[in-house]
């Protein structure tokens, strides 16, 4: 058991403990001395951490800092673009996803993402989330509609858009557009989940319904959150990475992070002296 | 005088100058639909529709034209719609920064404004020189060499409006780099992409100068696609050159045809863009 581990267990509320024995939690990436270069310029400097199953890991960090370029790497979208590469080991329940020759469309199936803007596809809500069910699955009609109804109620959106399940996705508020696409991306049953600032573009509201999501889904998922906002942060997360110019400066308890804080810098940022 | 009343009054005399430009330009649009309705409007007539293009002296209508411009235009787009979309999908979606990519959007670039006589002569050395006559399929690829650049200019243009988030999601999700563009770019982009193809063939509607050196033309019912073939555009041509007063009524009548047809097709391009935005 890793010295995190066993903090983690000590910090954990009792029930949970009860209901979430220790085997369960687990190292489900390790993030092994991972560079990152567009182009020329180096964005991320030798980054090593792991992300826990069954739990939310925070990245927070000023602009700039890389926290969405490393998530970017865990599911290789960034090689939509040439130009951009990254080295060093991303170890996924042992296998590195950065080795060449593995299939992308297979690790991106595993590995979901939601972006910071919502981006509904031009096509109806149920096409939406049957659209990644079709890619891999071949199902029958009814066992498509099960899997898109409990897809949209696990995204707390089913209420809102059972009777209109064949109008286009465009035409949900941001909020609802935002819900629709973690349905989605959760619609594949990933392993991990990846959330790059999936409520900066939302009201309020829309945000606390998206952070009680991420509070339910971590039930099933690992889950990695880039986001700017640091009570989100606080709130939503179990692990935070504290980035800064491309380095990751501080990894641990959220709650460790936030109250007491191994680094000045670190220290500084969550207290809003810089940033 | 303030520098407020001297910047008042230089606007009233850029805001005039602008609307008198706009007047002059719309009088000359408005001259030549009164004039084409004027004169031609006493063609239309069902015979215009339903009879052959006559020798002069005696009556007719314009069928075999209006035949013969629907089929070459037809096949032209036929070909160079697929032809077109698949180039312009390449552009847009496999060669972005590469340098093949930019020659070939040069070269078409080239091609979407070479004035259409080169086409026809082109085609007519190519084609018409070597099976030795005229031929509706000469006509026809003549027209689609004019409508392939049209459309592979509007669906790359409408590929590149369609955000990156929307590909990145559709891959993220595991989607293979062809089921991303024809489900997701493709979707988000086909009214555009649709646009684009009725104005090439509104544009290939009324050119004259690719045909009179391929299909040439026909005073016959014909529907033998390799031989001459009667047209629109060069009916208009030499009916209205000639000196005979039936033959210009016709060919009046078969401009005004033409210019009814392109105006359908530019307002059904334009609704079917209104109702594209509208929609999301």
């Amino acid at each position: 058991m890793s010295p995190t581990q066993a903090a983690a267990r000590l910090a954990m509320p009792p029930e949970q403990d009860v209901r979430v024995p220790e085997p369960m939690l687990r190292q489900k990436a390790v993030i092994r001395n991972v560079d990152f270069f567009y182009d020329n310029f180096q964005a991320l400097k030798n980054i090593s951490l792991p992300l826990h199953d069954k739990r939310v890991t925070a990245f927070i960090g000023p602009s700039g800092c890389g926290k969405s370029t490393l998530l970017r790497i865990m599911n290789r979208i960034y090689e939509l673009y040439p130009g951009q590469r990254a080295t060093g080991e991303v170890l996924v329940d042992g296998e590195n996803i950065l080795a060449p020759g593995l299939d992308l469309n297979l690790l991106r199936a595993k590995i979901g993402m939601v972006f910071q803007k919502p981006t509904p596809f031009p096509m109806s809500i149920y096409d939406n989330i049957a659209f990644g069910i079709r890619l891999y699955e071949k199902l029958t009609r009814s066992e498509l509609d099960d899997r898109v109804e409990a897809a949209l109620r696990r995204a707390a959106l089913w209420d809102e858009v059972r009777d209109k399940l064949r109008q286009s996705g465009l035409g949900l508020s941001g909020g609802q557009q935002q819900r629709l696409c973690i349905a989605r991306a959760i619609a594949v049953e990933p392993e991990i989940l990846l959330l790059d600032e999936p409520a900066s573009a939302l009201d309020p509201l829309s945000t606390q319904r998206i952070e009680e999501l991420i509070a339910e889904l971590k039930e099933d998922y690992c889950i990695a959150i880039v986001t700017h906002n640091m009570q989100q942060a606080a709130r939503s997360s179990d692990y935070t990475a504290f980035m800064y110019l491309g380095e990751l400066i501080e990894f641990d308890e959220t709650e460790r992070i936030f109250t007491h804080p191994g680094q000045k810098q670190t220290e500084d940022y969550i207290t809003g002296r810089f940033g | 005088m303030s520098i407020y009343s001297r910047r008042r009054i230089a606007d009233s005399v850029v805001t005039g100058l602008s609307i008198a430009a706009t007047a002059f330009g719309l009088l000359w649009l408005v001259l030549v639909l009164g004039t084409l309705l004027e004169n031609g409007i006493a063609a239309i007539t069902p015979a215009l529709f339903s009879r052959m293009t006559p020798p002069p002296g005696s009556a007719g209508g314009l069928l075999n034209a209006i035949f013969g411009s629907v089929v070459m235009t037809l096949i032209a787009t036929l070909v160079g719609t697929p032809t077109g979309i698949l180039a312009g999908t390449f552009l847009a979606e496999y060669s972005r920064g590469s340098r093949f990519g930019e020659a070939v959007r040069f070269i078409n670039d080239i091609l979407l404004s070479a004035p259409s006589i080169i086409v026809g002569l082109f085609v007519y050395e190519i084609m018409v020189v070597r099976m030795g006559h005229f031929s509706a399929w000469a006509g026809a690829v003549a027209l689609a060499i004019i409508v392939i650049p049209v459309v592979v200019r509007t669906t790359e243009d409408m590929l590149n409006l369609v955000p990156n988030t929307l590909r990145e999601a559709a891959a993220a999700l595991g989607s293979p780099k062809w089921k991303v563009i024809v489900m997701v770019s493709y979707r988000a982009a086909i009214q555009g992409m649709v646009t684009g193809v009725m104005l090439a063939v509104a544009r290939i509607a009324g050119e004259t100068a690719p045909l009179l050196f391929t299909a040439l033309n026909n005073q016959f019912w014909s529907t033998n696609l390799n031989a001459p073939m009667a047209n629109l555009p060069v009916v208009i041509f030499q009916f209205a050159m000639s000196p005979y007063a039936d033959w210009q009524v016709l060919a009046w009548g078969g401009a005004l045809l033409i210019t009814l047809t392109v105006l359908c097709l530019n307002i059904g391009a334009r609704a079917l863009a209104a109702w594209s935005t509208f929609k999301q």
